[in-house]
């Protein structure tokens, strides 16, 4: 951390987005986490997206639990609405604001422990409810705020710093998301900013749960040789399934791809998300060939990386109840509370 | 990425080699373009600690005249001040130097002085300005006799006579010369040098030429003649209110010039009785040679500037001046930029007692005999090689205005350090082209995790005017000083907003593990890690393109991924968050140390580390 807050001055030249906004704009409050986490790598990526998309930050909701990335969520969009929940609870504190208010921009930041252990659960069920949410697992594989003991994503073969085993089997959060259902799976790598940003601009993009599940290394207790979560080693083992590009609605797509070696994806709004470079016949679309990339991959000792499973055809969480189309606060009242005879009615039914 | 896709170091531009002594000094904008030199983050931390005395002897070291420069420099350290690019205005780094010279304790223990044991070594110093001056301080400690000609009665030269003393008290400049000839220089004031082949038959090792271009410029218009008695010269007008032999000037003046000569005549004649005292410019004001702040000064005491008026004849009436007439010209510029000034036709009329001539000058060596060995050129200018000072008389240097025309004092000054380093090494008989080289030291500041040995905080303080003498009283006499100078709070004030350039960003590759920290804690954006390529490319690649080339890049060695760390030197804070935001101290902050070589060491003692 440091004691002295970061200058309000800014580059002249800043270059500024469709809302006469600068990248500063989108900051919040000053990191007070370790110097060289992989977290606030994480907290500039989402800065970027949301400044390319011309996001007006009070459309946002950040949510969050408890742990180091959980205290992330104060380093970005200072002026949007958040909401810092107890540990492992960000996901139903998420399904509860989106019911509520489904015309806001929900993005959760979570880690590995308060998703994968405490968290396990309601990770689940956000999951299979489709929650229409971006959701972000900081994944470093330790207990920073504890002082390092292994999460429940710490993989089999790799250490502590004082040099111990890991016992148990880790739990893939992006093989299991896919397995319940989630519309939009993506792994990437703090340390990878230009994967990661389109990647957290597609994931917003997408009516229904994205999950996006971040290597992000823990300098402190998390980043030495016997580690397979540290810069050098994702650095060394991370294999990318494809590039991606995402397209806003309106823009032309300018990159120029080869014939056949680019699939295009498009999501509800019109906005494309342009997959080029995949890897040997990688189809995100297949959920099954994704699982079975993710593990072989896996026992390689390799991490594979990018957009790994997307499907077009999800109905979210809103669909499925049939809500009506607008934020409960714009309702009118009339709506909201339709009088004795519509309760009459209601109750007619049930007789 | 795997291991075998990650990036090929491309070639591009070359790992930027920080060991050369100018890189860093570079950064250092205002020093670097001081032409001595002057270590100004270093005197303005200084007068922030209130360590007045410290500050003025840096000061001292560097530009010899601390109390004179912080009234009248011509601040080239201010347009390069990097504080400029990001806020509206520059650091006032001319007036706190002024705030050192004006709080500091006793120095003169400080000042070194002649040693016991002369070398035997003469030396002539022909006109007693800056640029003589500086030559003695720096060789009058070495064992030089140094002997000092002036045809004024007291030293100063153009300093003394020119700058009017509402701008430069008298005892101010009488402190700074007395501390030179008091360090046991022989003058010789009073004394007109009527022929260099004379004093070269004299017993001198060296002579240094140090009069300055004396000779204002004249406009031969009709009139002119016949209007003799009230028409000045701009630069004799201001010599003879310096000694007091000029006392009036009538109601109604006009000042014919727009440089810094023609703001101190119109306010000088505002002070001698003048009434409507009028600047005409023959060009658009943007084309004025005078410093922007000696405009406004003279505007604030009520002077109309008329630009685009050409003066075309001076009415006599009875045989005596009574006004100018002028023509109106329109500037035109070329593609190129090239201007065109061309008559309106429309004429205007301005009635007057006096005119006052300031339209430049000119160099004169009418006590130069021409053949005696030494070379003028077509122009009548001395041949003088750029870098020893040398004439073609290998023992006569020159240096100030007598070089190449009208510059100002600190070049002046910095002229004399190096004519002084030429003679020298002459004297010795060594090489005058290998000339010495400046010190330098590289030192990290980091006292602890998130400590630092300088103020590191951002200022948002907009550049604090310096309050001025009640305009009045002012203007009842020429020796009210019109700036009184900033108090110790203004200066402290002032001086956080300096952006400490000298503490440079020094950045270690092999340390680095590109978490990517620094570049999103940078509150500037100058911090990228991208693959190498060419300059042009690589500049506009940035995360920020940098469009400034004057500006350096910061290059690495290619990183454990192929990538460069690039760092945009152009608007840097140097408040060192990168250095505190890096887990592997990949970055440090580190204090630039830069001492411009002269000719004594002992009269740069206080530049060093222990000192500071």
């Amino acid at each position: 951390m440091t004691y002295m807050t970061k200058p309000s001055v800014r580059h002249p030249a800043l270059r500024q987005n469709d809302l006469g906004l600068t990248r500063r704009d989108y900051e919040g409050v000053i990191s007070t986490l370790c110097a060289g986490c992989g977290h606030d790598s994480v907290t500039a990526a989402i800065i970027e997206a949301c400044f390319e998309l011309s996001l007006p930050a009070h459309r946002l909701a950040k949510l969050s639990g408890i742990g180091c990335s959980s205290k992330t969520t104060n380093y970005f969009l200072n002026r949007s609405h958040g909401f810092n929940s107890v540990h492992g609870r960000m996901a139903a504190i998420a399904t509860g604001a989106n019911l509520a208010n489904r015309d806001l921009v929900y993005l959760g930041v979570s880690g590995d422990g308060d998703t994968a252990s405490i968290g396990l659960g309601q990770f689940c069920h956000a999951v299979r409810r489709q929650v229409n949410m971006v959701y972000i697992v900081e994944n470093n594989g330790t207990y920073g705020l504890t002082k390092g003991q292994f999460s429940a994503t710490n993989d089999r073969e790799s250490r502590s710093k004082k040099g111990k085993d890991n016992l148990f089997e880790a739990i893939d959060l992006c093989a299991m998301a896919i397995q319940l259902g989630a519309g939009f799976v993506a792994r990437g790598f703090s340390g990878d900013r230009e994967q990661l940003v389109p990647l957290i601009k597609a994931a917003i993009n997408y009516d229904g749960f994205a999950l996006l599940d971040i290597i992000s290394p823990c300098v402190t207790f998390n980043n030495h040789v016997a580690s397979t979560k540290s810069y050098d080693y994702i650095r060394d083992h991370s294999e990318a399934v494809g590039g991606l590009d995402f397209v806003p609605p309106e823009a032309e797509i300018e990159v120029d791809y080869e014939e056949g070696a680019s699939t295009s994806i498009t999501l509800h709004d019109g906005s494309k998300l342009e997959l080029s470079k995949l890897s040997d016949g990688y189809d995100p679309r297949d959920g099954h060939g994704a699982i079975d990339v993710i593990r072989r991959q896996y026992e390689q000792g390799n991490v594979v990386t990018g957009l790994l499973y997307v499907r077009e055809d999800v109905d979210d969480l809103h669909a499925r109840l049939n809500t009506p189309s607008q934020a409960l606060n714009a309702l009118p009242e009339s709506d909201l509370c339709p009088g004795q005879v519509a309760l009459e009615a209601i109750n007619e039914t049930m007789r | 990425m795997s291991a075998d896709e990650l990036l090929e170091p491309k070639a591009g531009v070359p790992s930027t080699d920080v060991s050369d002594p100018q890189y860093f000094h570079k950064v250092v904008d205002c020093q670097y373009a001081c032409p001595t030199h002057t270590p100004v983050p270093e005197y303005i931390r200084l007068i922030a600690q209130r360590r007045y005395t410290e500050a003025f002897l840096l000061n001292w070291e560097s530009n010899v005249f601390p109390g004179i420069l912080g009234r009248t420099c011509d601040r080239p350290c201010e347009p390069a001040c990097r504080r400029g690019r990001i806020d509206e205005k520059p650091v006032a780094i001319c007036r706190l130097k002024r705030v050192a010279a004006d709080y500091k304790g006793e120095v003169e223990r400080y000042i070194p002085g002649a040693p016991a044991e002369k070398n035997g070594k003469r030396v002539a110093l022909v006109g007693g300005g800056p640029a003589s001056l500086t030559v003695a301080r720096d060789l009058v400690p070495l064992g030089y006799t140094c002997v000092l000609f002036d045809k004024d009665p007291c030293g100063g030269g153009l300093m003394r006579t020119n700058i009017p003393s509402f701008r430069l008290p008298e005892d101010v400049l009488d402190e700074e010369v007395d501390r030179i000839v008091g360090m046991g220089v022989e003058t010789r004031f009073g004394e007109t040098v009527e022929s260099l082949k004379a004093l070269l038959d004299e017993d001198y090792d060296a002579v240094f030429i140090g009069t300055g271009a004396p000779r204002g410029k004249d406009l031969q218009v009709p009139g002119r003649e016949e209007a003799a008695e009230h028409i000045h010269i701009g630069i004799d007008w201001l010599t003879s209110v310096a000694f007091a032999h000029v006392g009036e000037i009538g109601k109604n003046v006009i000042v014919i010039g727009g440089g810094n000569t023609a703001m101190d005549c119109c306010r000088s004649a505002l002070r001698l009785g003048g009434q409507d005292v009028r600047v005409t410019v023959r060009s658009p004001r943007a084309d004025m040679k005078a410093s922007d702040w000696e405009i406004e000064e003279a505007e604030l005491e009520g002077v109309p500037i008329f630009d685009n008026h050409n003066p075309k004849r001076f009415v006599v009436e009875d045989g005596v001046l009574c006004a100018v007439v002028f023509e109106k010209m329109r500037a035109e510029y070329s593609d190129t930029g090239r201007r065109t000034l061309t008559p309106t036709g429309e004429e205007v009329t301005f009635p007057c007692d006096d005119v006052l001539m300031a339209i430049g000058q000119d160099n004169a060596f009418p006590w130069i005999e021409r053949d005696i060995g030494l070379e003028f050129d077509e122009w009548g200018m001395p041949v003088v090689d750029k870098t020893t000072f040398q004439s073609t008389l290998p023992n006569v240097f020159f240096g100030g205005d007598a070089a190449w025309g009208p510059e100002n004092i600190i070049t002046a000054v910095a002229h004399g350090h190096q004519a002084a380093i030429s003679i020298d090494l002459m004297c010795r008989r060594l090489s005058l082209t290998e000339r010495p080289q400046p010190g330098t030291n590289l030192m990290s500041q980091k006292m602890g995790i998130h400590e630092w040995s300088y103020d590191n905080n951002w200022s948002d303080h907009r550049r604090v005017p310096v309050p001025h003498q009640d305009l009045k009283l002012a203007l009842t006499d020429l020796s009210v000083e019109v700036e009184l100078g900033y108090d110790d709070k203004l200066a402290v004030q002032e001086a956080e907003r300096c952006l400490n350039c000298d503490i440079q960003t020094v950045f270690i590759g092999n340390k680095c593990i590109e978490c990517d920290a620094c570049m999103d804690i940078c509150p500037v954006d100058c911090i990228n890690f991208i693959p190498n390529d060419a300059e042009d490319a690589l500049r506009q690649s940035l995360r920020v393109p940098a469009v400034n080339v004057e500006q350096d890049l910061y290059v690495s060695d290619p990183l454990r991924t192929g990538r460069v760390m690039v760092k945009d030197e152009d608007v840097c804070l140097h408040c060192g968050l990168c250095a505190e935001r890096c887990p592997t101290s990949a970055w440090d902050m580190a204090k630039y140390t830069y001492v411009e070589a002269q000719a004594s060491p002992v009269c740069t003692l206080h530049n060093r580390a222990e000192f500071l």
